[in-house]
């Protein structure tokens, strides 16, 4: 087949699709495994992952009022970093994702609903896509609010200094950074354990394994770096944190790349995954009583 | 070949869970009308069943519902409709909400996934109640709901898996005056059941399974011929039952005449029940015996069940 024929059964493949009801039952599914998601009392913990570092912040605020003094900025700047880098790129959009990824097949297989979702007119590649995206969407949004709020809480005790710092200064830069890092790792996290879900019944374990594998990923070839989605985050992370000894391999960057390159490297990396994921829905059978 | 887009067909369809037999080599192809699966627990119905909606995939063979197959979602489930036996529901969900979503899935605008809810609701007497949650239902409510969502977006091809579980007399007269209704309208409904008698009374045909086999399949008097080695039973309403039971015994075809309790009648099992007649014929031309009425006793799912699975049909 000449690649002209293939481009042509591409298209007639694409005209012959109905898009249109594709895109409303996404928005169907996004809506309703949104109100499953989010607004539930199991998710409480997820809540508190998220929001702990805004106490701690709010806190220390509090606690540091009567010594506020503008020349810490800096450092503030340096601890709102780890906390960023060390702390939601690495454990709570880890642990989140794993928590909202792999309970939205493994949970409605656990609580015996999965077969409403199989006995509908919805591809299941439409189904995994919106399900993936609902789930981007409550932990974008818990996240998003998190990092803002721990922005804000920061740099608001220093008044003018920190307003200026913010408006002036290389804060707001920062902050969309921090946004935009924190909505790649929903992304890829998401994907990762929305397709672990589907290999595994328990995927808790093989989420141990790639917890483990994101952390060491740095002392391996490049090329095997970029299977790992704290290899893009690092990248675009802006503000170096300058930690020395075993604490090191969290923030060392073997081989730069433009940011352009990571968010790119880490959208197709998404992409892939979920077309594994697209395949592996495919295999997958109601059979609750082997559960 | 293409496949027949009025029936339903199974070519060879095994499913293995493992090591576990699901069900062995089911070939069959069912016209509409209603079809009951009847077995005794872990027979095979209920993956029969999800074979033909495509909850599992077959092991080995081919399954086509009206000429179409699962991997075509979107035209095969707005063709099926599928009551599963699973007693569970998405949580917090209000059972008209259970039934407007999938519509709204199928494609369906607001206006009309409104009416096609109320209309289900109402088939499946459900209207009252139908914005409560469906954790706060009875078990007979809870098996409706899900009725009404099978039903909700006019399928061609009904399944139901245990339909008439947990439901009180009325409301079970109500369902199955419903699926007559539905098989009436020239779709295929689908029953799986251990209620022999009201699937006797309802069903076009069986399909008659055990330990993953279809033993038979067919109209039930196709059914009853094709087993027809095994002996008929024939109950005789009558005047002189010790008479009647003698000459019944004379004949070779005759396996067993035993006089009722109440001395009023014979029930017969012959292997030659035409045989029977002409002796019976006979006798009351003769004047011996008055006979008030004469019927075959078995004719119905439940003996024919006995005869080929040696069970009641009860759960194991």
């Amino acid at each position: 087949m000449s690649a002209q024929d293939l481009v042509a059964r591409v298209q007639k493949w694409s005209r012959e699709q109905p898009w249109r009801l594709y895109g409303s039952q996404i928005s169907i599914l996004v809506r309703n495994e949104v109100r499953r998601n989010l607004f539930t009392r199991r998710r409480i913990w997820i809540y508190l992952l998220a929001l702990l570092p805004v106490l701690m912040i709010v806190g220390h605020a509090i606690s540091d009022r009567a010594s506020m003094n503008p020349s810490q900025i800096e450092e503030d700047t340096q601890v709102l970093a780890g906390i960023m880098q060390l702390y939601y790129f690495r454990l709570g959009t880890f642990f989140t994702c794993m928590a909202i990824f792999t309970w939205l097949f493994r949970g409605e297989m656990v609580e015996k609903t999965l077969h409403y979702q199989f006995l509908v007119p919805v591809r299941r590649e439409v189904l995994v896509v919106g399900k993936f995206l609902a789930g981007v969407v409550v932990a974008v949004a818990l996240f998003e609010t998190a990092v803002f709020a721990c922005f804000f809480f920061m740099y608001a005790r220093f008044g003018a200094a920190g307003k200026a710092y913010v408006f002036e200064g290389p804060g707001l830069g920062q902050l969309w950074s921090y946004l935009l890092v924190t909505a790649l790792a929903c992304l890829g996290y998401g994907a990762v354990f929305l397709a672990l879900s589907l290999l595994f019944k328990n995927p808790v374990i093989p989420g141990v394994v790639i917890m483990g594998w994101e952390t060491i990923a740095p002392i391996f070839p490049a090329w095997a770096q970029r299977l790992s989605v704290t290899f893009y985050l690092k990248h675009l992370c802006p503000v170096n944190l300058p930690l020395s000894g075993p604490l090191a391999i969290f923030t060392v960057v073997a081989e730069p790349v433009s940011p352009f390159i990571a968010v790119l490297g880490l959208l197709c990396l998404t992409i892939a995954i979920l077309t594994l994921s697209c395949f592996l829905i495919h295999r997958m059978e109601i059979t609750y009583t082997t559960e | 070949m293409t496949p027949d887009p009025r029936l339903i067909v199974f070519e060879n369809v095994s499913k293995f869970y493992g090591e576990v037999l699901g069900v062995n080599k089911v070939t069959f192809s069912l016209e509409p009308g209603i079809t009951s699966l009847v077995g005794p627990n872990g027979s095979g119905k209920t993956t029969l069943m999800n074979l033909m909606t495509g909850l599992i995939r077959p092991s080995r063979g081919a399954v086509h519902v009206l000429g179409l197959t699962p991997q075509q979602p979107i035209e095969f489930f707005r063709q099926v409709g599928y009551c599963t036996q699973f007693d569970s529901f998405p949580p917090g969900t209000a059972g008209y909400d259970f039934i407007y979503w999938p519509l709204r899935l199928h494609g369906f605008a607001h206006d009309q996934a409104a009416k096609l809810t109320n209309e289900a609701l109402e088939r499946a007497g459900m209207a009252q109640v139908a914005r409560r949650k469906v954790a706060g239902y009875s078990k007979g409510m809870r098996q409706r709901i899900r009725l009404a969502q099978a039903i909700a977006h006019h399928p061609s091809v009904l399944v139901l898996d245990e339909p008439l579980n947990g439901l009180d007399p009325m409301a079970r007269a109500e369902s199955i005056a419903l699926f007559e209704a539905i098989a009436k309208q020239g779709m295929h409904v689908i029953i799986s059941s251990h209620i022999l008698e009201e699937v006797d009374r309802i069903s076009d045909r069986v399909v008659l399974m055990s330990s993953g086999y279809v033993v038979a399949e067919g109209q039930i008097k196709e059914v009853r011929r094709e087993v027809r080695d095994h002996p008929m039973q024939i109950l005789v309403r009558c005047s002189n039952a010790a008479r009647l039971a003698a000459a019944a015994f004379e004949l070779d075809h005759v396996v067993e005449a035993k006089i009722l309790t109440d001395g009023h009648g014979v029930l017969v099992r012959t292997r030659d029940a035409e045989q029977f007649y002409l002796l019976l014929n006979k006798i009351v031309s003769g004047g011996l015996v008055e006979v008030d009425a004469v019927a075959p006793a078995d004719d119905d799912v439940n003996s024919i069940y006995q005869y080929l699975i040696g069970s009641d049909g009860g759960p194991a």
